[in-house]
């Protein structure tokens, strides 16, 4: 049986230039919304007493915006730019892939109505209430039969590296959203968790980290398998680490879990398996970095003029620094110190704006050109300033929140002779204030970076125009 | 009580966590042993992707191998010594709850000494005593401050505790008493009982009256026949009963809110309020040296 994308000759980019504008977008609105709430923690008063503008309903706003409409869009666009490339044929079922796009625009927007609104499921980056999720569960159907249609027409023999990990990722991603989502609803925008106690709490936690395992991880593995060998002009530094480390990254993720759940009501030892396997986790993480790393041997001349090469070895570097980071966190000891301070968000940052930015940056860089039949990005020099101001700004957002995470988590645990704390609550807030500032300066840098990037690409958009890509006569080699 | 529904979870959380970790370890082993054919003598794979995309054949980076064995191997230690494998307890027989327990009493042991001399000194004396009042202090900062405010003045359903009007006993006694096992205010919805709308407008208004707080007149008279409702608990003068924590109507001190709508609420909704039992958080002689700063607030020595 003959399929139709396998009789066309030229790639399927207009659903790849609809994510990639988009990504760019979603990213300066989901920036701007963390800088927002970055300041409300320096200044209240700006949360302007009104209820849609406070922090508790803007910041899933920022999460959401931030991991599903940015980091989201850049996935759809650069898993169906390299699948197709990879494979050598065009998108499988084109309708479809337009539905993912229109359906997960569609998700973002309800997003953004409803989470100020007040509409929560109150569990964190699962907040959106369910016919929400059910259209979530319908563009993410949709998107793994075009992902797999495409694997399963390819004309070359061997799966590339790139295509492993986000199968994974779309098929852990599935799995995670429909338990997770699992719930009943008792009028339209409202519903509860189909789970209970601390049975809720496990189920949330197994999503949560496995949001960043798969969506923030194992995703952008895939772009990093494909990007940055591309843009070095290299091959892969090695076949059997990438055989290792995907297996095991994907299946130690899965137990990581419960590292979240350190000295609560989840018996000790779900809580000492969620260590260790966090721990073991550790080297697989370092395999995915080692393999981008090494990858550049021979290259490393490269980053001396290329910015957008170093944007996806800085993102690199950032992902060895928080997977080794992570594990350390996970260790019970450490966690009694880290566990509800400024530091786990320091170290998700170090990870989100690190790892997962730069690298959807490098590539986007990479990407829009191509895909508007242009030679290069508009201004080079643009990219460049955007590489140094996103660099400060991470340097500055966690740097800032590891002084006043450890800070506070000593102050809090900071005990007098007579056995009274040494400190009041509000005094180890007081505390926080100069870093919240410096934080906020980081996070601004960070989005101004990426303002420019948004008039970067839209330059390059609208001097070129939409380019055909043709899928070159069947590779006889792979 | 058991972490599992039945004798099988156990064993199958044993059996594949082992089979997870050893997997990993057969993974590493295999892996570092295959050799990948190298068809075109350049250490690639000889796979090419859209056109230039290769990959090469180096071998595992031998520190790389051995920090996942060290991890492994750290593993199965930490899951012999403790809890993890199931319903297996670890040599240690460590539990978070064991670790509170003796941390708590540890803390304790150490602290008896220096609350001892405290233990047998009347509360007059403990509140001007200086080490203690500073104790006394950060004890309230600790455990009180969130609820009655730093300056324990409280606010709107946080009672004041500087001032001279207590719910339930001012006397060193009451305050230790309340601090230990805590206290519940509870006053029943009274609307039925005073009579139609206009009755519980009339009634506020007497109550209104009672403290010298702006009221009406006329309607305050007509009022006064209905307090008898209220008058089982707090008086027929409205001056309240500690016994049964009914507040003081008459002293202008409101602690769910002043004014003729705020009372109206009150006799249609009634009022639920608890102060949470401390017993569990604090020692006797800490609850004493409390207690002593507690009443030290509003009973300043007199010289």
């Amino acid at each position: 049986m003959q399929y139709l994308n396998t009789q066309s000759t030229t790639y399927n980019d207009t659903v790849v230039r609809q994510f990639s504008i988009m990504a760019v977008v979603w990213g300066v609105v989901g920036m701007l919304v963390g800088v927002i709430i970055a300041a409300q923690l320096v200044w209240p008063e700006l949360n302007l007493g009104l209820p849609w503008t406070s922090f508790g309903r803007l910041r899933p706003l920022h999460t959401n915006a931030v991991i599903f409409a940015f980091g989201g869009s850049t996935l759809f666009a650069t898993s169906y730019y390299v699948v197709q490339r990879t494979c050598h044929v065009s998108l499988f079922c084109n309708k479809l892939a337009s539905f993912t796009f229109w359906g997960w625009q569609a998700v973002i927007v309800a997003a953004a109505i409803s989470l100020p609104l007040g509409y929560t499921t109150g569990k964190e980056y699962a907040e959106l209430e369910w016919p929400i999720d059910i259209l979530i569960a319908l563009v993410w159907v949709a998107y793994a039969v075009v992902f797999f249609g495409t694997i399963g027409t390819r004309k070359v023999k061997h799966i590339y590296v790139a295509n492993w990990f986000f199968g994974a990722f779309i098929l852990a991603v599935a799995l995670l959203h429909i338990v997770n989502s699992a719930e009943v609803p008792v009028s339209f925008m409202k519903s509860y968790s189909a789970y209970a106690g601390v049975q809720d709490a496990m189920v949330q936690w197994w999503y949560g980290h496995n949001a960043v395992g798969f969506f923030l991880t194992a995703g952008f593995l895939g772009i990093m398998y494909y990007f940055v060998p591309k843009q070095a002009e290299r091959p892969v530094y090695s076949y059997s680490l990438s055989i290792v480390h995907f297996w095991a990254l994907i299946f130690t993720y899965m137990w990581a879990g419960p590292h979240h759940l350190h000295y609560t009501a989840l018996p000790d030892w779900t809580q000492s398996l969620g260590m260790i396997f966090s721990l073991i986790l550790l080297a697989p993480s370092w395999g995915g970095m080692i393999n981008g790393m090494m990858t550049m041997s021979g290259a490393w001349h490269k980053l001396r003029t290329d910015p957008i090469l170093r944007f996806m070895i800085v993102s690199l570097s950032f992902y060895g620094m928080s997977t080794f980071e992570g594990p350390m966190m996970a260790i019970k000891t450490v966690n009694s110190l880290s566990h509800y301070t400024d530091w786990t968000i320091g170290h998700v940052h170090s990870g989100a704006l690190g790892w997962v930015g730069l690298v959807s940056m490098g590539s986007l860089y990479y990407m829009v050109p191509r895909l508007f039949g242009q030679k290069q990005m508009h201004s080079m020099k643009a990219i460049e300033l955007h590489f140094w101001l996103a660099t400060i700004g991470i340097v500055l957002y966690i740097s800032s929140l590891w002084i006043s995470g450890v800070m506070e988590g000593l102050m809090w645990r900071a005990i007098n002779a007579d056995g009274t704390l040494t400190y009041t609550f509000v005094e180890s807030v007081k505390a926080k204030h100069p870093y919240y500032l410096i934080r906020l300066l980081g996070g601004t840098l960070y989005l101004s970076g990426m303002i420019i990037m948004l008039w970067n690409v839209l330059k390059t958009a609208t001097s070129g125009k939409p380019a055909l890509a043709s899928i070159p006569s069947v590779a006889a080699q792979a | 009580m058991s972490d599992f529904t039945s004798n099988f979870w156990p064993i199958f959380i044993a059996v594949i966590t082992l089979l997870g970790i050893f997997g990993c370890a057969l993974l590493l082993w295999l892996t570092s042993k295959v050799k990948v054919p190298n068809a075109d003598n350049d250490n690639t794979s000889g796979h090419v992707w859209d056109g230039d995309l290769r990959e090469m054949n180096n071998p595992l980076p031998r520190w790389w191998v051995w920090l996942f064995v060290i991890t492994i191997i750290f593993s199965l230690v930490y899951l012999v010594v403790y809890p993890g494998l199931g319903n297996y307890k670890g040599k240690l027989g460590w539990t978070e709850i064991k670790q509170y327990e003796q941390e708590i009493e540890s803390a304790n042991k150490a602290l008896k000494p220096l609350y001892a001399k405290f233990a047998g000194m009347p509360v007059a004396k403990l509140a001007v005593d200086a080490e203690a009042k500073a104790i006394g202090e950060r004890l309230f900062m600790n455990n009180c401050s969130q609820c009655h405010g730093s300056d324990a003045r409280g606010s709107l359903g946080f009672p004041n505790l500087t001032d001279h009007d207590w719910l339930h006993g001012g006397s060193p006694e009451k305050i230790k008493e309340t601090i230990t096992n805590g206290r519940i205010g509870m006053m029943p919805p009274m609307a039925a009982m005073v009579g139609n709308a206009d009755d519980v407008k009339n009634v506020a208004n007497y109550v209104l009256s009672l403290s010298g707080s702006m009221y009406d007149s006329g309607r305050a008279g007509l009022g006064k026949a209905k307090f008898v409702a209220c008058a089982a608990c707090h008086g027929p003068e409205g001056k309240g009963n500690q016994d049964i924590g009914a507040p003081n109507l008459t002293d202008n001190i409101w602690l769910h809110g002043a004014g003729e709508a705020a009372i109206i609420k009150r006799i249609y909704e009634g009022k639920i309020n608890q102060m949470p039992a401390q017993a569990a958080k604090l020692t006797p002689e800490q609850i004493q040296v409390l207690a002593a700063y507690v009443w030290g607030l509003s009973n300043k020595p007199s010289k």
